[in-house]
């Protein structure tokens, strides 16, 4: 008897190979061992908020949002579920929005990746975050800037979203503080006070 | 008195005309870094040299532990360390009432995904794969599963598998009803869910002792719990609150803290662990799940006569806080109505599943449950409308609670149901609404034709603050001085946790409000330099450090006018304060807070502690709690009984918030509450399988997105509550409690079905009255 089974693994982590696989967790764990701990993709680079950033001793099997947080400083996106489900981790891959934790780091070689933090910097989304802010859809904060970044992209593609089209465009990020309200509200005043200012 | 969100605030003193005082809707501090990415949460901390950890965790809900190697996991390179119960050099268990939790299991393991080890590496896949390659012998046993049987089977632990059995006898035990009405009533297992996953960072300090940054709601209770464990004096122990990614009761338990403290003390390096979103279900206590039995009598007319009610609630494998969870349901089983009998039966239970404790509401939910379908039940017995029925049995100021206490603030029932009732309804289905409005919502399953509207109320009570004698306090330091820009600048020192409630805001608006001044700055929270702050939980935080703050400033008032005594030479009774100078009365004469603070800094502390409490006795009788907050729900909801889909249109609340200190956060905290209450009436439940946790993900365990967020119409019901400061309630739990509940009782009335479980599935609509479906074909039998 061995200490894990895979199909119930109490932390459930997506280990290499584990996902398709039926074979128990210590044969799993020797795959992985065989592989070798710390086959490293070698240095190799990434754009990421307009920059090139060299990822060096790297293993192969990091995830995107991994690379950015642990490797490259880049904490902004989080991590709350590392399955795709949250959003929390949303960035910009070649302008489009998806979740950096299901993305492997060395698939977005070639690619842009703009970060929250990249968001930030060039002020695109400074309203969006404003508006959060005073509507008090932030609370504790960890969705925030995977909301920043999803509001920032559905208002540039859909301005003038109604709110079925906003709930719907936003129901891949997940909040558990504020109930969605203040945020829905929020996107509500960038509406106005854009199209007010393109009038 | 009811009033609608945003109110007109009309505020004493300088913080008004600050306009960032009590009652304004101060920005959050923290703000601009959480929305710009750059709040440092738990997660977030990252040191040179710093390891990975991870954690072993058991595959079995009920084993008995043969051996455990860690020999093939110190063979992997990079890895640094393995601990084990054999590591750990104090006590060998924690808990936040009576230490019954192994740091690690070493003999028998008593749920699904108890710790076994953990494990320290270079990188954490290197740290995942030791975890894995430890190898454990485990002897499965028969689990207990099902929290009556637990009663009667052999202990599962050497402590029993009675937490708590609380009786309450109230007047006259065998007075009786015109009309009886009884139900039985289930509440799942419900998860926090917060988003922000378990972290820390441990650091081995140069003294032999530890730094640990971690996200937690109670700084020192952990402290106290990791000193006993690593056999070590608190005071070498230092917690550092990092940033908390949301809380609700799931991190008033040690979850990883004293494995990353063994883990750091045991490699000398700085390590870090973060939990997958998978390990979170396994590695945090939920909320009991319940079976409540209830039957209320009544006269013809409608007042209430007795409440019965048996309370099991299934506490897991170890205690954490199941018996002041307990407490809470069998004092509040009644609701917020006038009952002059009663007889309360409740027990908590030790099984062999998962831990359960604390969670926004804790304990009043499940109940509420069970006492709202029973109003509405015995409204219907009674040809009455249940709204009225409510009203006519509503707690008032100075009635008793069933523990034979009398309520001397404020409990303003009957004008919360009003706010919420007040609120126009919203317009009823139209074949014209975009499909995604409808139950299915972006799966487009219900036709127009099939939809059903129904509409629910329900009314709850909560106590505030710890109840049965606990020493409850709160900790806070004030200091005032000239900032380097030559304006006077506040800073406050509390270990109050602030876990997105945003306690930081109101910290900085007392602080303006009491002296005046625009600056005010939030030193980090740790248990170095203050006292407790207590937990960041039952909605205590306002109340207590609050209270601390608040009269921490009225000390240095006091010192700011001894001051100006001294200068004028006159007695400090001729002296007052006016926003942010002292006036003398006789001669007009005023000194600011730059003449006054020349002669250097002025500090005060102050420790607040809530008028004290009683345990409740072997009758279930005694004033055991401080207050109590009241919150009326009136959802609306569309049903496709034939899909069993259900669409929350709308929920409406009325809320007792004694007094709003911040609008824009209390209309935070209901939506939110009211999101995690929908919550649990229609989607979130642990779903286990003889112990075993099905549904530890995201994908499985479903809470509410953008889609299944109704519009919320709120009002505050300000009545302020005579001991608080600035009369202000607790806010957080009320809207989590009977918005639930409220939604339940629509979707009865919608369908017409008796809808006794909570959450309620698609099946137990659409299959309702249908054969039961054999588990293994799919087929009815």
């Amino acid at each position: 008897m061995t200490s894990r089974e895979v199909a119930r693994s109490p932390d459930g982590c997506q280990e290499p190979g584990e996902e398709a696989s039926d074979a128990p967790a210590d044969e799993v764990a020797g795959a992985y061992e065989l592989a070798g701990a710390y086959e490293l993709a070698g240095a190799y680079e990434l754009h990421v908020n307009g920059t090139v950033r060299t990822v060096e001793d790297a293993w192969l099997g990091e995830s995107l949002l991994y690379v950015l947080r642990e490797r490259l400083g880049l904490s902004g996106a989080k991590n709350a579920c590392e399955q795709g489900e949250c959003g929390s981790c949303s960035v910009l891959l070649d302008d489009v929005v998806v979740c950096a934790c299901c993305v492997l780091a060395v698939d977005a070689i070639g690619s842009h990746v703009e970060t929250v933090e990249g968001v930030t910097e060039r002020g695109v989304a400074a309203d969006v975050q404003a508006a959060l802010l005073a509507a008090g859809g932030v609370q504790c904060g960890f969705c925030t800037p995977g909301f920043v970044v999803a509001v920032y992209d559905l208002l540039r593609r859909r301005p003038d979203a109604g709110e079925l089209e906003v709930r719907e465009a936003l129901s891949g990020n997940l909040c558990r503080c504020t109930g969605y309200g203040r945020i829905l509200e929020a996107v509500r005043t960038v509406q106005e006070e854009r199209s007010g200012a393109a009038v | 008195m009811p009033r609608s969100s945003a109110p007109t605030v009309t505020r004493p003193r300088a913080g008004a005309r600050l306009g960032a005082g009590v009652g304004a809707d101060a920005a959050r501090p923290d703000g601009v870094p959480k929305a710009r990415g750059e709040f440092a949460f738990s997660s977030d901390l990252w040191m040179d040299g710093m390891l990975w950890g991870k954690t072993l965790r058991s595959p079995h809900v009920s084993a008995r532990i043969v051996a455990v190697d860690p020999s093939p996991a110190l063979a992997i390179p990079g890895v640094r360390a393995v601990v084990t119960a054999a590591d750990v050099p104090g006590r060998p268990t924690y808990g936040l009432e009576v230490p019954d939790q192994p740091v690690f299991a070493s003999e028998v393991v008593r749920y699904h995904g108890e710790p076994v080890a953990a494990v320290a590496a270079d990188h954490p896949e290197a740290a995942r794969a030791a975890a894995r390659a430890i190898e454990v012998v485990y002897e499965p046993l028969e689990p207990v599963v099902d929290a009556e049987r637990a009663l009667e089977a052999p202990p599962l632990h050497p402590d029993g598998n009675l937490f708590r059995h609380l009786v309450i006898r109230h007047g006259d035990l065998e007075a009786t009803g015109d009309v009886v009405v009884e139900g039985s009533y289930v509440v799942g297992m419900q998860d926090q869910a917060f988003m922000g996953p378990e972290s820390g960072l441990a650091v081995p300090a140069e003294d032999g002792g530890i730094d640990l940054y971690v996200a937690t709601q109670w700084l020192h209770v952990d402290r106290d719990q990791i000193a006993e464990s690593l056999g070590m004096p608190p005071e070498r122990v230092r917690l550092h609150l990092a940033g908390v990614g949301g809380a609700f009761g799931g991190r008033e338990d040690v979850s990883l803290q004293i494995h990353l403290c063994l883990l750091a003390l045991g490699t000398g390096r700085p390590v870090k662990m973060v939990y997958s979103r998978d390990e979170s279900f396994f590695g945090h206590v939920h909320r009991h799940p319940a079976k409540m039995w209830f039957r209320h009598h009544a006269t013809r007319g409608g007042d209430l006569v007795k409440v019965e009610a048996r309370i099991v609630l299934d506490g897991g494998a170890y205690l954490s806080s199941s018996n002041a969870v307990v407490s809470n349901a069998a004092c509040f089983a009644p609701g917020p109505y006038r009952v002059p009998n009663a007889l309360i039966d409740a027990y908590a239970v030790r099984t062999n599943n998962p831990p359960c404790g604390a969670m926004r509401g804790f304990g009043a939910v499940q109940v509420c449950y069970g006492h709202e379908a029973q109003m509405d039940k015995l409204a219907a017995a009674l040809g009455m409308d249940p709204v009225e029925l409510r009203l006519r049995n509503a707690l008032e100021r100075f009635d008793r609670l069933v523990t034979g206490q009398v309520l001397t603030g404020a409990v303003p029932v009957r004008e919360c149901i009003r706010a919420a009732m007040a609120h126009p309804l919203p317009p009823a289905p139209s074949p014209l609404d975009p499909p995604m409005a409808r139950p299915g919502g972006a799966g487009l399953t219900a036709d127009h034709a099939d939809v059903r509207r129904g509409v629910g109320v329900a009314v709850s009570v909560k106590n505030v603050a710890y109840s049965e004698g606990f020493d409850d306090y709160a900790t806070a330091r004030v200091r005032l001085e000239v900032g380097v820009g030559g304006e006077p600048v506040a800073t406050v020192v509390a270990a109050t946790a602030e876990v997105g409630q945003g306690f930081v805001t109101l910290a900085q608006q007392i602080v303006r409000e009491e002296l005046g001044v625009a600056g005010v700055l939030l030193a980090p929270a740790g248990t170095t330099d203050i006292g407790s702050a207590g937990s960041s939980s039952a909605s205590r935080q306002t109340w207590m450090s609050g209270g601390a703050i608040q009269l921490a400033c009225a000390a240095i008032r006091r010192q700011l006018i001894a001051r100006a005594a001294a200068s004028w030479g006159c007695a400090e009774s001729s002296l007052e304060w006016d926003a942010a100078e002292v006036v003398h009365e006789g001669t007009g004469e005023r000194l600011g807070l730059a003449a006054l603070l020349a002669h250097g800094a002025v500090e005060a502390e102050h420790e607040y502690h809530h008028r004290p409490t009683v345990p409740l006795d072997a009758d279930g009788q005694g004033d055991a709690h401080l207050s109590v907050m009241v919150a009326a729900h009136r959802a609306v909801v569309d049903v496709d009984p034939g899909l069993g889909l259900v669409k929350v249109v709308q929920v409406a609340t009325g809320q007792d918030v004694g007094r709003a200190l911040n609008p824009t956060q209390v209309t935070g905290q209901i939506e939110g509450g009211i999101a995690q209450g929908i919550g649990l009436a229609v989607m979130e439940e642990i779903v286990l399988d003889e112990g075993r946790v099905k549904n530890p993900s995201f994908t499985d365990y479903l809470v509410p997105t953008t889609l299944d967020m109704p519009a919320v119409a709120a009002t505050f019901v300000e009545e302020p509550e005579p001991d608080a400061p600035y009369g202000a309630k607790g806010v957080g739990e009320p809207p989590a409690i009977s918005s639930g509940p409220a939604v339940l009782a629509a979707i009865r009335d919608a369908t017409g079905m008796a809808l006794t479980r909570a959450p309620v599935r698609p099946e137990d609509i659409a299959l309702a009255g249908a054969a039961p479906l054999s588990v293994a074909s799919g087929q009815p039998r």
